[in-house]
Protein backbone atom coordinates (compact mmCIF):
# COMPACT_ATOMS: atom_id res chain seq x y z
CA UNK A 1 0.00 0.00 0.00
CA UNK A 2 1.14 3.54 -0.72
CA UNK A 3 -0.34 6.92 0.17
CA UNK A 4 -1.15 9.33 -2.65
CA UNK A 5 -2.36 12.84 -1.90
CA UNK A 6 -3.33 11.74 1.59
CA UNK A 7 -5.31 8.66 0.53
CA UNK A 8 -4.37 4.99 0.70
CA UNK A 9 -3.85 3.27 -2.63
CA UNK A 10 -3.64 -0.53 -2.92
CA UNK A 11 -1.56 -2.54 -5.38
CA UNK A 12 0.55 0.36 -6.57
CA UNK A 13 3.81 -0.45 -4.83
CA UNK A 14 6.31 -1.83 -7.28
CA UNK A 15 5.07 0.42 -10.07
CA UNK A 16 7.16 3.23 -11.44
CA UNK A 17 5.84 6.75 -11.04
CA UNK A 18 5.07 6.80 -14.77
CA UNK A 19 3.16 3.51 -14.59
CA UNK A 20 1.22 4.65 -11.56
CA UNK A 21 0.12 7.93 -13.14
CA UNK A 22 -0.87 6.18 -16.35
CA UNK A 23 -2.74 3.30 -14.73
CA UNK A 24 -4.63 5.53 -12.30
CA UNK A 25 -5.89 7.90 -14.93
CA UNK A 26 -4.11 11.04 -13.91
CA UNK A 27 -4.77 13.69 -16.52
CA UNK A 28 -1.84 14.20 -18.85
CA UNK A 29 -1.19 17.78 -17.93
CA UNK A 30 1.62 19.57 -16.30
CA UNK A 31 2.16 17.69 -13.06
CA UNK A 32 4.81 17.65 -10.41
CA UNK A 33 5.44 14.59 -8.28
CA UNK A 34 7.01 14.23 -4.89
CA UNK A 35 7.83 10.85 -3.32
CA UNK A 36 8.70 10.70 0.38
CA UNK A 37 9.30 14.42 0.45
CA UNK A 38 11.58 14.51 -2.58
CA UNK A 39 10.68 15.85 -5.99
CA UNK A 40 10.91 13.28 -8.76
CA UNK A 41 11.82 15.07 -12.00
CA UNK A 42 9.68 14.15 -14.97
CA UNK A 43 12.68 12.54 -16.65
CA UNK A 44 12.96 10.11 -13.73
CA UNK A 45 9.29 9.05 -13.60
CA UNK A 46 10.02 5.89 -15.59
CA UNK A 47 12.82 4.66 -13.38
CA UNK A 48 11.51 5.69 -9.96
CA UNK A 49 9.76 2.74 -8.35
CA UNK A 50 7.16 3.27 -5.63
CA UNK A 51 8.04 1.20 -2.61
CA UNK A 52 5.62 -0.19 -0.04
CA UNK A 53 4.62 2.65 2.29
CA UNK A 54 5.68 5.42 -0.11
CA UNK A 55 4.07 8.79 0.45
CA UNK A 56 3.33 10.44 -2.89
CA UNK A 57 2.11 13.91 -3.74
CA UNK A 58 0.86 14.74 -7.21
CA UNK A 59 0.18 18.43 -7.79
CA UNK A 60 -0.83 20.74 -10.60
CA UNK A 61 -1.57 24.39 -11.17
CA UNK A 62 -5.01 25.82 -10.41
CA UNK A 63 -6.38 29.34 -10.41
CA UNK A 64 -5.08 31.48 -7.59
CA UNK A 65 -3.94 34.91 -6.53
CA UNK B 1 5.43 51.54 -28.06
CA UNK B 2 5.46 51.99 -24.33
CA UNK B 3 9.08 52.58 -23.28
CA UNK B 4 8.29 52.77 -19.58
CA UNK B 5 9.45 49.31 -18.62
CA UNK B 6 10.37 47.72 -15.33
CA UNK B 7 12.41 44.66 -14.49
CA UNK B 8 12.02 41.78 -12.15
CA UNK B 9 14.81 39.26 -11.72
CA UNK B 10 16.35 40.30 -15.03
CA UNK B 11 13.05 40.06 -16.95
CA UNK B 12 11.61 43.21 -18.48
CA UNK B 13 7.91 43.99 -18.41
CA UNK B 14 5.80 46.74 -19.95
CA UNK B 15 2.54 46.04 -18.16
CA UNK B 16 2.26 47.02 -14.51
CA UNK B 17 -0.80 44.90 -13.90
CA UNK B 18 -0.32 41.43 -12.42
CA UNK B 19 -3.51 39.44 -12.76
CA UNK B 20 -4.69 36.72 -10.40
CA UNK B 21 -6.48 33.69 -11.85
CA UNK B 22 -8.49 32.55 -8.84
CA UNK B 23 -12.22 32.51 -8.26
CA UNK B 24 -13.42 32.97 -11.82
CA UNK B 25 -14.23 30.93 -14.90
CA UNK B 26 -11.20 29.65 -16.78
CA UNK B 27 -12.93 30.69 -19.98
CA UNK B 28 -12.58 34.33 -18.94
CA UNK B 29 -8.84 34.23 -18.30
CA UNK B 30 -7.75 34.90 -21.87
CA UNK B 31 -10.07 37.86 -22.33
CA UNK B 32 -9.06 39.24 -18.92
CA UNK B 33 -5.36 38.94 -19.71
CA UNK B 34 -5.92 40.64 -23.04
CA UNK B 35 -8.16 43.45 -21.81
CA UNK B 36 -6.01 43.95 -18.73
CA UNK B 37 -2.84 43.91 -20.80
CA UNK B 38 -1.32 41.66 -18.13
CA UNK B 39 2.07 40.06 -18.79
CA UNK B 40 2.17 38.15 -15.52
CA UNK B 41 -0.52 35.88 -14.10
CA UNK B 42 -0.52 34.14 -10.73
CA UNK B 43 -1.36 30.50 -10.15
CA UNK B 44 -1.68 28.22 -7.13
CA UNK B 45 -0.51 24.65 -6.66
CA UNK B 46 -2.89 21.96 -5.43
CA UNK B 47 -3.20 18.19 -5.25
CA UNK B 48 -4.49 16.54 -8.40
CA UNK B 49 -7.31 14.10 -8.22
CA UNK B 50 -7.69 11.48 -10.88
CA UNK B 51 -10.90 12.80 -12.38
CA UNK B 52 -10.26 14.34 -15.77
CA UNK B 53 -10.07 18.06 -15.24
CA UNK B 54 -9.37 21.14 -17.20
CA UNK B 55 -5.81 22.39 -17.32
CA UNK B 56 -5.63 26.07 -16.46
CA UNK B 57 -2.46 26.39 -18.52
CA UNK B 58 -4.51 25.75 -21.66
CA UNK B 59 -6.42 28.95 -20.95
CA UNK B 60 -3.45 31.26 -20.48
CA UNK B 61 -2.26 33.03 -23.63
CA UNK B 62 1.26 32.18 -24.78
CA UNK B 63 3.98 34.54 -23.70
CA UNK B 64 2.37 35.41 -20.37
CA UNK B 65 4.75 34.88 -17.45
CA UNK B 66 3.45 32.38 -14.91
CA UNK B 67 3.84 33.36 -11.29
CA UNK B 68 3.16 30.41 -8.98
CA UNK B 69 2.30 31.31 -5.41
CA UNK B 70 2.87 29.30 -2.25
CA UNK B 71 -0.68 29.65 -0.97
CA UNK B 72 -1.52 27.02 1.58
CA UNK B 73 1.93 27.28 3.14
CA UNK B 74 1.82 27.89 6.89
CA UNK B 75 5.55 28.25 7.42
CA UNK B 76 8.79 28.73 5.49
CA UNK B 77 9.38 25.01 5.07
CA UNK B 78 6.02 24.44 3.39
CA UNK B 79 6.49 27.48 1.16
CA UNK B 80 9.89 26.23 0.01
CA UNK B 81 8.41 22.82 -0.75
CA UNK B 82 5.62 24.35 -2.84
CA UNK B 83 8.03 26.63 -4.68
CA UNK B 84 10.25 23.72 -5.61
CA UNK B 85 7.27 21.72 -6.87
CA UNK B 86 6.10 24.70 -8.90
CA UNK B 87 9.50 25.11 -10.50
CA UNK B 88 9.48 21.41 -11.35
CA UNK B 89 6.51 22.15 -13.62
CA UNK B 90 8.94 23.95 -15.88
CA UNK B 91 7.34 27.35 -15.81
CA UNK B 92 10.37 29.35 -14.78
CA UNK B 93 11.92 30.67 -11.61
CA UNK B 94 9.32 33.16 -10.42
CA UNK B 95 7.57 32.52 -7.14
CA UNK B 96 5.28 34.63 -5.00
CA UNK B 97 5.95 33.63 -1.42
CA UNK B 98 2.75 33.71 0.57
CA UNK B 99 2.75 32.30 4.08
CA UNK B 100 -0.18 32.52 6.45
CA UNK B 101 -1.51 30.59 9.37
CA UNK B 102 -4.29 32.91 10.43
CA UNK B 103 -7.45 31.73 8.73
CA UNK B 104 -9.61 34.65 9.83
CA UNK B 105 -7.64 37.62 8.51
CA UNK B 106 -5.25 35.73 6.23
CA UNK B 107 -2.41 38.00 7.23
CA UNK B 108 1.04 37.04 5.96
CA UNK B 109 3.71 35.94 8.42
CA UNK B 110 6.60 38.29 7.67
CA UNK B 111 9.07 36.35 9.80
CA UNK B 112 8.51 33.03 8.03
CA UNK B 113 8.40 34.86 4.69
CA UNK B 114 11.89 36.26 5.24
CA UNK B 115 13.17 32.76 6.00
CA UNK B 116 11.59 31.28 2.87
CA UNK B 117 12.81 34.19 0.75
CA UNK B 118 16.39 33.55 1.83
CA UNK B 119 16.27 29.83 1.05
CA UNK B 120 14.56 30.28 -2.32
CA UNK B 121 16.70 33.21 -3.46
CA UNK B 122 19.79 31.14 -2.68
CA UNK B 123 18.35 28.40 -4.92
CA UNK B 124 18.01 30.83 -7.81
CA UNK B 125 14.33 31.64 -7.58
CA UNK B 126 13.05 35.12 -8.42
CA UNK B 127 11.35 35.64 -5.10
CA UNK B 128 8.37 37.96 -4.75
CA UNK B 129 7.44 38.06 -1.07
CA UNK B 130 3.89 38.99 -0.11
CA UNK B 131 4.02 40.77 3.22
CA UNK B 132 2.45 43.06 5.75
CA UNK B 133 3.95 46.49 4.98
CA UNK B 134 6.56 46.76 7.69
CA UNK B 135 9.78 48.60 6.81
CA UNK B 136 12.04 46.52 9.04
CA UNK B 137 10.73 43.25 7.66
CA UNK B 138 10.96 44.63 4.12
CA UNK B 139 14.64 45.42 4.70
CA UNK B 140 15.11 41.84 5.86
CA UNK B 141 13.43 40.64 2.64
CA UNK B 142 15.87 42.75 0.61
CA UNK B 143 18.83 41.31 2.51
CA UNK B 144 17.41 37.81 1.98
CA UNK B 145 17.46 38.31 -1.79
CA UNK B 146 13.91 39.32 -2.69
CA UNK B 147 13.34 40.58 -6.24
CA UNK B 148 10.55 42.94 -5.17
CA UNK B 149 8.28 43.59 -2.21
CA UNK B 150 4.55 42.89 -2.31
CA UNK B 151 2.85 44.73 0.53
CA UNK B 152 -0.84 44.24 1.18
CA UNK B 153 -3.22 47.18 0.83
CA UNK B 154 -5.90 45.60 3.02
CA UNK B 155 -6.95 42.05 3.91
CA UNK B 156 -6.92 39.60 0.98
CA UNK B 157 -10.14 39.49 -0.95
CA UNK B 158 -11.69 42.39 0.97
CA UNK B 159 -11.70 44.94 -1.87
CA UNK B 160 -11.23 47.59 0.83
CA UNK B 161 -8.45 49.49 -0.86
CA UNK B 162 -5.40 51.23 0.51
CA UNK B 163 -5.89 50.74 4.25
CA UNK B 164 -2.10 50.60 4.71
CA UNK B 165 -1.38 53.58 2.45
CA UNK B 166 1.01 55.40 4.78
CA UNK B 167 3.13 52.31 5.30
CA UNK B 168 3.22 51.38 1.64
CA UNK B 169 4.46 54.90 0.91
CA UNK B 170 7.28 54.36 3.39
CA UNK B 171 8.30 51.19 1.55
CA UNK B 172 8.19 52.99 -1.80
CA UNK B 173 10.37 55.78 -0.40
CA UNK B 174 12.88 53.60 1.41
CA UNK B 175 13.18 50.26 -0.42
CA UNK B 176 15.22 50.14 -3.59
CA UNK B 177 13.21 47.33 -5.20
CA UNK B 178 9.93 47.38 -7.12
CA UNK B 179 7.00 47.71 -4.72
CA UNK B 180 4.01 45.77 -6.03
CA UNK B 181 0.83 46.47 -4.14
CA UNK B 182 -0.95 43.16 -3.67
CA UNK B 183 -4.19 42.22 -1.91
CA UNK B 184 -7.13 44.35 -1.01
CA UNK B 185 -7.17 46.66 -4.02
CA UNK B 186 -10.86 46.68 -4.90
CA UNK B 187 -11.34 49.38 -7.50
CA UNK B 188 -9.45 50.90 -10.41
CA UNK B 189 -9.30 54.24 -8.55
CA UNK B 190 -7.41 52.54 -5.70
CA UNK B 191 -4.98 50.94 -8.15
CA UNK B 192 -4.50 54.36 -9.73
CA UNK B 193 -3.80 55.94 -6.37
CA UNK B 194 -1.18 53.32 -5.50
CA UNK B 195 0.51 53.95 -8.84
CA UNK B 196 0.44 57.71 -8.26
CA UNK B 197 2.30 57.01 -5.02
CA UNK B 198 5.11 55.36 -6.98
CA UNK B 199 4.23 51.67 -6.80
CA UNK B 200 5.91 49.68 -9.58
CA UNK B 201 2.88 47.51 -10.26
CA UNK B 202 -0.47 46.32 -8.94
CA UNK B 203 -1.56 42.75 -8.36
CA UNK B 204 -5.32 42.13 -8.28
CA UNK B 205 -7.54 39.08 -8.30
CA UNK B 206 -10.71 39.45 -6.25
CA UNK B 207 -11.48 42.92 -7.58
CA UNK B 208 -11.62 41.40 -11.04
CA UNK B 209 -13.14 38.04 -10.08
CA UNK B 210 -16.06 39.60 -8.21
CA UNK B 211 -16.83 42.25 -10.83
CA UNK B 212 -19.95 42.15 -12.96
CA UNK B 213 -18.05 41.97 -16.25
CA UNK B 214 -14.69 40.39 -15.47
CA UNK B 215 -12.68 41.12 -18.64
CA UNK B 216 -14.08 44.67 -18.77
CA UNK B 217 -12.98 45.26 -15.18
CA UNK B 218 -9.51 43.99 -16.09
CA UNK B 219 -9.54 46.62 -18.83
CA UNK B 220 -10.60 49.30 -16.35
CA UNK B 221 -7.69 48.35 -14.10
CA UNK B 222 -5.28 48.58 -17.01
CA UNK B 223 -6.37 52.14 -17.75
CA UNK B 224 -6.28 53.16 -14.09
CA UNK B 225 -2.81 51.69 -13.59
CA UNK B 226 -1.53 53.44 -16.71
CA UNK B 227 -3.10 56.72 -15.59
CA UNK B 228 -1.58 56.45 -12.14
CA UNK B 229 1.81 55.62 -13.58
CA UNK B 230 1.68 58.61 -15.96
CA UNK B 231 0.65 60.85 -13.07
CA UNK B 232 3.57 59.60 -10.98
CA UNK B 233 6.03 60.18 -13.82
CA UNK B 234 4.56 63.63 -14.47
CA UNK B 235 4.97 64.72 -10.87
CA UNK B 236 1.74 65.44 -9.06
CA UNK B 237 0.73 69.05 -8.51
CA UNK B 238 1.18 70.46 -5.04
CA UNK B 239 -1.52 70.64 -2.39
CA UNK B 240 -2.15 73.93 -0.60
CA UNK B 241 -2.14 73.86 3.17
CA UNK B 242 -4.84 76.51 3.28
CA UNK B 243 -6.50 79.13 1.11
CA UNK B 244 -6.95 78.98 -2.64
CA UNK B 245 -5.03 79.79 -5.81
CA UNK B 246 -6.87 81.11 -8.86
CA UNK B 247 -6.32 79.31 -12.13
CA UNK B 248 -7.39 82.37 -14.10
CA UNK B 249 -5.56 85.68 -14.67
CA UNK B 250 -6.07 88.13 -11.82
CA UNK B 251 -6.11 91.18 -14.13
CA UNK B 252 -8.40 92.52 -16.85
CA UNK B 253 -11.67 91.98 -15.02
CA UNK B 254 -14.75 93.66 -16.57
CA UNK B 255 -15.24 95.69 -13.39
CA UNK B 256 -11.70 97.15 -13.43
Amino acid sequence: MITVNGESVQNADGMSVAEFLESHGYPKMMLAVEVDGRIVPRAAWGETVLKEGAVVEVVRFVGGG
Amino acid sequence: MNQDTWTLGGHTFHSRFILGSGKYDLNLIKASVEQGGAEIITLALRRVNTRPEENILDYIPEGVTLLPNTSGARNAEEAVRLARLAREMGCGDFVKVEIMHDSKYLLPDNYETVKATKILADEGFIVMPYMYPDLNAARDMVAAGAACIMPLASPIGSNKGLATKTFIQILIDEIDLPIIVDAGIGRPSQACEAMEMGAAAIMANTAIATAGDIPAMAGAFRKAIEAGRSAYLSGLGRVLDRGASASDPLTGFLHD
